[in-house]
C-alpha cells in the first residue's frame, strides 16, 4: 500500500517557556508532536537542557492568530495618542515621594 | 502600496529594525533567506552523524557525556533553524525532502571521515571555531526569527569548542602515540574547516546581495583571515603544527598570509563527491524512512484519543 | 576480592551505562528530531547516574587499599563482560523503536522502584544517588509509558512491532526479580531490598500501561529460571560485542589520559 503522506503528519507547536517565577511565559520556538503531552516533554527536552524553564506552555501553532503588520497602523497608533497614560505626562513637584 | 512596502523594508534594514515573519519582503530575500536558514539547519543534522560516529567509542566516562550533550545541541540548533525556517512559509518537511534529493546543501566539512579520536577534539577546535565566527555575525541578522535562533545557538556554542581544544590538549600532553594522532588530525581538518568559510570573496555571487540585506554581515575573506589568526596562536598551546608551509606573519597587513586553497576538492565534495557525501544522505534517509511507522503510530493514536474525547465533550449518538 | 555491597553498587551502574550507552546509539538516527534529543537527554541522565555509581564502588575499592587507585573509568572500561553485572534486559540490541521503548519502560519501571527504595538506605552513599536520580527515572517511566501507549494502540503495524518487542524481550523478565548474593547481602544489612520485594508492584505498572496501550498483560511465570543472568555476570553475546566497541581506545592505549 502507498504511503499517505497525511498519516504521519504532527501538528507544529508554539512553546512558550517562563523562565523563573515573576516572569512572564516568553516564546521559545516551534516544534513538531504528536499530541500535546508529547509537545510538553519535547518543549522541556529542546528548551530547558539547561535550566532556563520551571512552566511550559504547548499551543498548536494554527491556533495562534496573529494581528496584521499592516494593521498595526490602526491597532496601535491610537493608544499612543492617549498620553496621558503615561506616568512622565504628569509634572508633580519633587518633594513628593513614593508616587 | 508596493513602492511604499519596499521603502519600509528598506528603512528597516538600514535602522537596524528587525524584519519578522508577516512582514512585507523582497520575495528574492525570503528566497535567500529559507536558502542559508534550511541548509544551515541541515548542516547541524548532518554534522551530528560524523561526531555521533565516536559516541560509543568515547574514553572516558566524562568524554562520553559530553560528546553526546554536544551533539544533541546540534540536534537542537538544527531544531531551532527549522522552526526559524518555517516562518517564512516552508515547512520543515519540504526542506527535508530537498535534503534527501540532493537539492539542498549542507556544509561540505561534514562530508569527511572522522576517523580518529582526535578527529573529534580537531571538529571542537576548528570546525566549531569556523563556525562560531560565521555564526556570531548572524546574530544581528536582519530577519528577526534566524537572529533569536542565533543568539540561543551562540550562548550554546562556547562549551563546543572548549570541549574541542581540551581533548587536543590533553592528547598533546600524552603518549607519542597520542602526539601522533592529535597532529594527524589537525592535519586532515586544517585545509577543510578554511573551506568553510566559502569562497573568495570575488568567486562569491550571493555574498553581496546577503551584505546588502545584513543577513551576512563580513565578507568570506575577512572571516576566514580572522581565523587564521586566532587559530596560529592557540596551536602554539598544542605543541602542534598546521599543514601549510606558506604561513607566514605579515607585518604590513598584521594577519597572517596562507597558502592556496586547493579549490578543485572544494568544489567536488560540494557537488557530492567527497568522501562521505554519499553515507551522510543515506544515514539520513535511512532515519528517515525507518521513523515513518513511528510517526504514523503516533499520529494515529492521537487522532484516536482526539475522536475519543470529541465523543466524551459531545456524546455518542446513541445516547439517546 | 570485592565485596558483595560493591558489587551490589556495580549492578546499578552498569546497569545505568549499558543502557545509557544504548540509547546513545539512536542519536542521529532517531524517527523524528525531537525524539533524537528525546532519547539523548535519557542516554545523559543514565550515563550521568553510572558514573555516580561508579564512583560510589571506587571509593569503596580503594579504602580496601590494594595499592593502585581505581576511577570510574578503570571500572567501566578495563572490566570484561563476566564481570559486569547488568540485566541482560538491558544488554539488548536496539532493535526498533519499539523494543527501545519497551526495554525502557521495562528497566525504569523497576529502577524506579528500586530509587524509591533506597531513598530510605541507611547507607548515605547510596540514598544520596537515589536522591539525585529519583525525579529524572519517573520522567524516563512517563515517557516510555506514553510510548508504549501510543504503539499499542496506534497501527496495526506499530502494534504488530511492539508484540514482537514483547515476545522478544519476555526472557529477560525472570532474571530481574530473581535475587543475586549481592542483592541478598545488601537486604540482610537493610541497605537495599530483594526485587521480589517490587515484583508484584513492577507487574501492576506495567501492565496498568498494557492495558491503556490494549496490549495482553502480562504475568509472572512459576518459578522459570532465566539461563542468562547477567547479575551473576553470564551474558549475551551481545554485552561482549558492545564492550569491544565501547573499551577499545583504553584497551589498545592502556595507561594513558583521555
Amino acid at each position: 500500500m502507498e504511503p499517505n503522506p497525511q498519516s504521519e503528519k504532527w501538528p507544529l507547536w508554539e512553546v512558550f517557556i517562563r523562565a523563573r517565577q515573576g516572569l512572564d511565559h516568553k516564546h521559545a520556538g516551534s516544534l513538531y508532536a504528536a499530541d500535546a503531552r508529547m509537545a510538553i516533554e519535547n518543549a522541556r527536552d529542546v528548551y530547558t537542557r539547561r535550566n532556563e524553564g520551571i512552566s511550559i506552555w504547548v499551543v498548536e501553532s494554527n491556533h495562534i492568530h496573529a494581528s496584521n503588520p499592516s494593521e498595526s497602523d490602526s491597532l496601535y497608533d491610537p493608544a499612543n495618542d492617549k498620553v496621558y497614560r503615561h506616568p512622565s505626562f504628569y509634572h508633580l513637584p519633587d518633594e513628593l515621594k513614593n508616587i | 502600496m508596493h513602492s511604499s512596502e519596499q521603502e519600509l523594508f528598506n528603512h528597516k534594514i538600514d535602522q537596524e529594525v528587525r524584519i519578522e515573519p508577516k512582514d512585507w519582503m523582497p520575495e528574492d530575500y525570503r528566497r535567500m533567506l529559507i536558502r542559508q536558514m534550511s541548509q544551515h539547519a541541515h548542516s547541524e543534522i548532518v554534522g551530528m552523524l560524523p561526531e555521533g560516529n565516536w559516541i560509543t567509542r568515547a574514553p572516558s566516562l566524562r568524554r562520553k557525556a559530553t560528546l553526546i550533550a554536544k551533539v544533541q545541541d546540534e540536534a537542537g540548533h538544527g531544531l531551532y533553524l527549522y522552526s526559524a525556517t518555517e516562518t517564512l512559509g516552508i515547512t520543515r518537511d519540504e526542506t527535508i525532502e530537498q535534503l534527501h534529493a540532493g537539492k539542498a546543501k549542507y556544509s561540505s566539512i561534514f562530508n569527511y571521515p572522522t576517523l580518529s579520536w582526535a578527529d573529534i577534539g580537531a571538529i571542537g577546535w576548528l570546525v566549531d571555531g569556523a563556525a562560531i565566527m560565521n555564526q556570531v555575525p548572524l546574530c544581528r541578522a536582519s530577519y528577526g526569527p534566524y537572529a533569536r535562533a542565533m543568539i540561543r545557538i551562540c550562548k550554546e556554542e562556547s562549551f563546543h569548542q572548549r570541549q574541542g581544544f581540551e581533548i587536543l590538549l590533553t592528547l598533546s600532553r600524552g603518549s607519542q602515540a597520542q602526539k601522533e594522532m592529535c597532529q594527524d588530525a589537525i592535519n586532515r581538518w586544517w585545509w577543510p574547516s578554511l573551506m568553510m568559510f566559502g569562497p573568495n570573496d570575488d568567486a562569491s555571487p550571493n555574498s553581496q546581495r546577503s551584505m546588502q540585506w545584513k543577513i551576512k554581515r563580513f565578507t568570506n575573506d575577512e572571516l576566514r583571515q580572522k581565523f587564521v589568526d586566532v587559530c596560529v596562536d592557540q596551536v602554539k598551546i598544542l605543541g602542534m603544527g598546521l599543514p601549510d608551509k606558506d604561513l607566514k606573519w605579515n607585518a604590513e597587513t598584521g594577519h597572517y598570509d596562507f597558502g592556496e586553497i586547493n579549490w578543485e576538492e572544494f568544489y567536488e565534495v560540494l557537488k557530492g563527491n567527497g568522501p562521505c557525501n554519499h553515507e551522510r544522505l543515506e544515514a539520513r534517509k535511512k532515519a528517515h524512512a525507518e521513523g515513518r511507522w513511528v510517526r504514523e503510530a503516533a499520529a494515529a493514536h492521537s487522532m484516536k484519543k482526539n475522536n475519543l474525547n470529541t465523543r466524551e465533550i459531545y456524546g455518542t449518538q446513541s445516547a439517546k | 576480592m570485592m565485596d558483595l555491597l560493591t558489587t551490589y553498587i556495580l549492578h546499578q551502574a552498569d546497569n545505568a551505562l549499558i543502557l545509557g550507552h544504548r540509547n546513545s546509539e539512536w542519536t542521529g538516527h532517531g524517527p523524528i528530531l525531537e525524539q533524537d534529543i528525546a532519547i539523548s537527554n535519557i542516554a545523559l541522565d543514565l550515563i550521568g547516574q553510572a558514573r555516580n555509581f561508579y564512583q560510589l564502588a571506587a571509593i569503596r575499592l580503594n579504602e580496601t587499599d590494594t595499592g593502585q587507585i581505581l576511577t570510574e573509568d578503570d571500572l567501566a572500561y578495563f572490566r570484561d563482560a563476566q564481570e559486569f553485572r547488568n540485566l541482560v534486559l538491558v544488554e539488548q540490541t536496539n532493535g526498533d523503536w519499539a523494543k527501545t521503548i519497551l526495554r525502557q519502560f521495562y528497566f525504569s519501571t523497576y529502577q524506579y522502584l528500586i530509587f524509591a527504595a533506597l531513598l530510605q538506605s541507611p547507607y548515605t552513599g547510596l540514598s544520596a544517588i537515589a536522591e539525585k536520580s529519583i525525579k529524572e527515572t519517573r520522567y524516563h517511566v512517563k515517557w516510555s509509558g506514553e510510548w508504549v501507549i501510543r504503539l499499542g494502540d496506534g497501527t496495526e503495524e506499530s502494534r504488530r512491532r511492539i508484540q514482537e518487542a514483547l515476545k522478544g524481550l519476555h526472557p529477560c523478565i525472570p532474571e530481574i526479580f530473581q535475587a543475586a548474593d549481592f542483592e541478598y547481602e545488601a537486604a540482610s544489612l537493610g541497605i537495599g531490598i530483594l526485587p521480589e520485594q517490587i515484583k508484584a508492584q513492577w507487574y501492576e505498572q506495567v501492565n496498568e500501561i498494557f492495558i491503556t496501550a490494549t496490549l495482553p498483560v502480562i504475568t509472572p511465570e512459576k518459578e522459570s529460571m532465566q539461563v542468562l543472568s547477567g547479575k551473576n555476570g553470564v551474558h549475551s553475546e551481545q554485552l561482549t560485542e558492545l564492550l569491544s566497541e565501547m573499551q577499545v581506545l583504553q584497551r589498545t592505549y592502556p595507561g594513558c589520559e583521555w
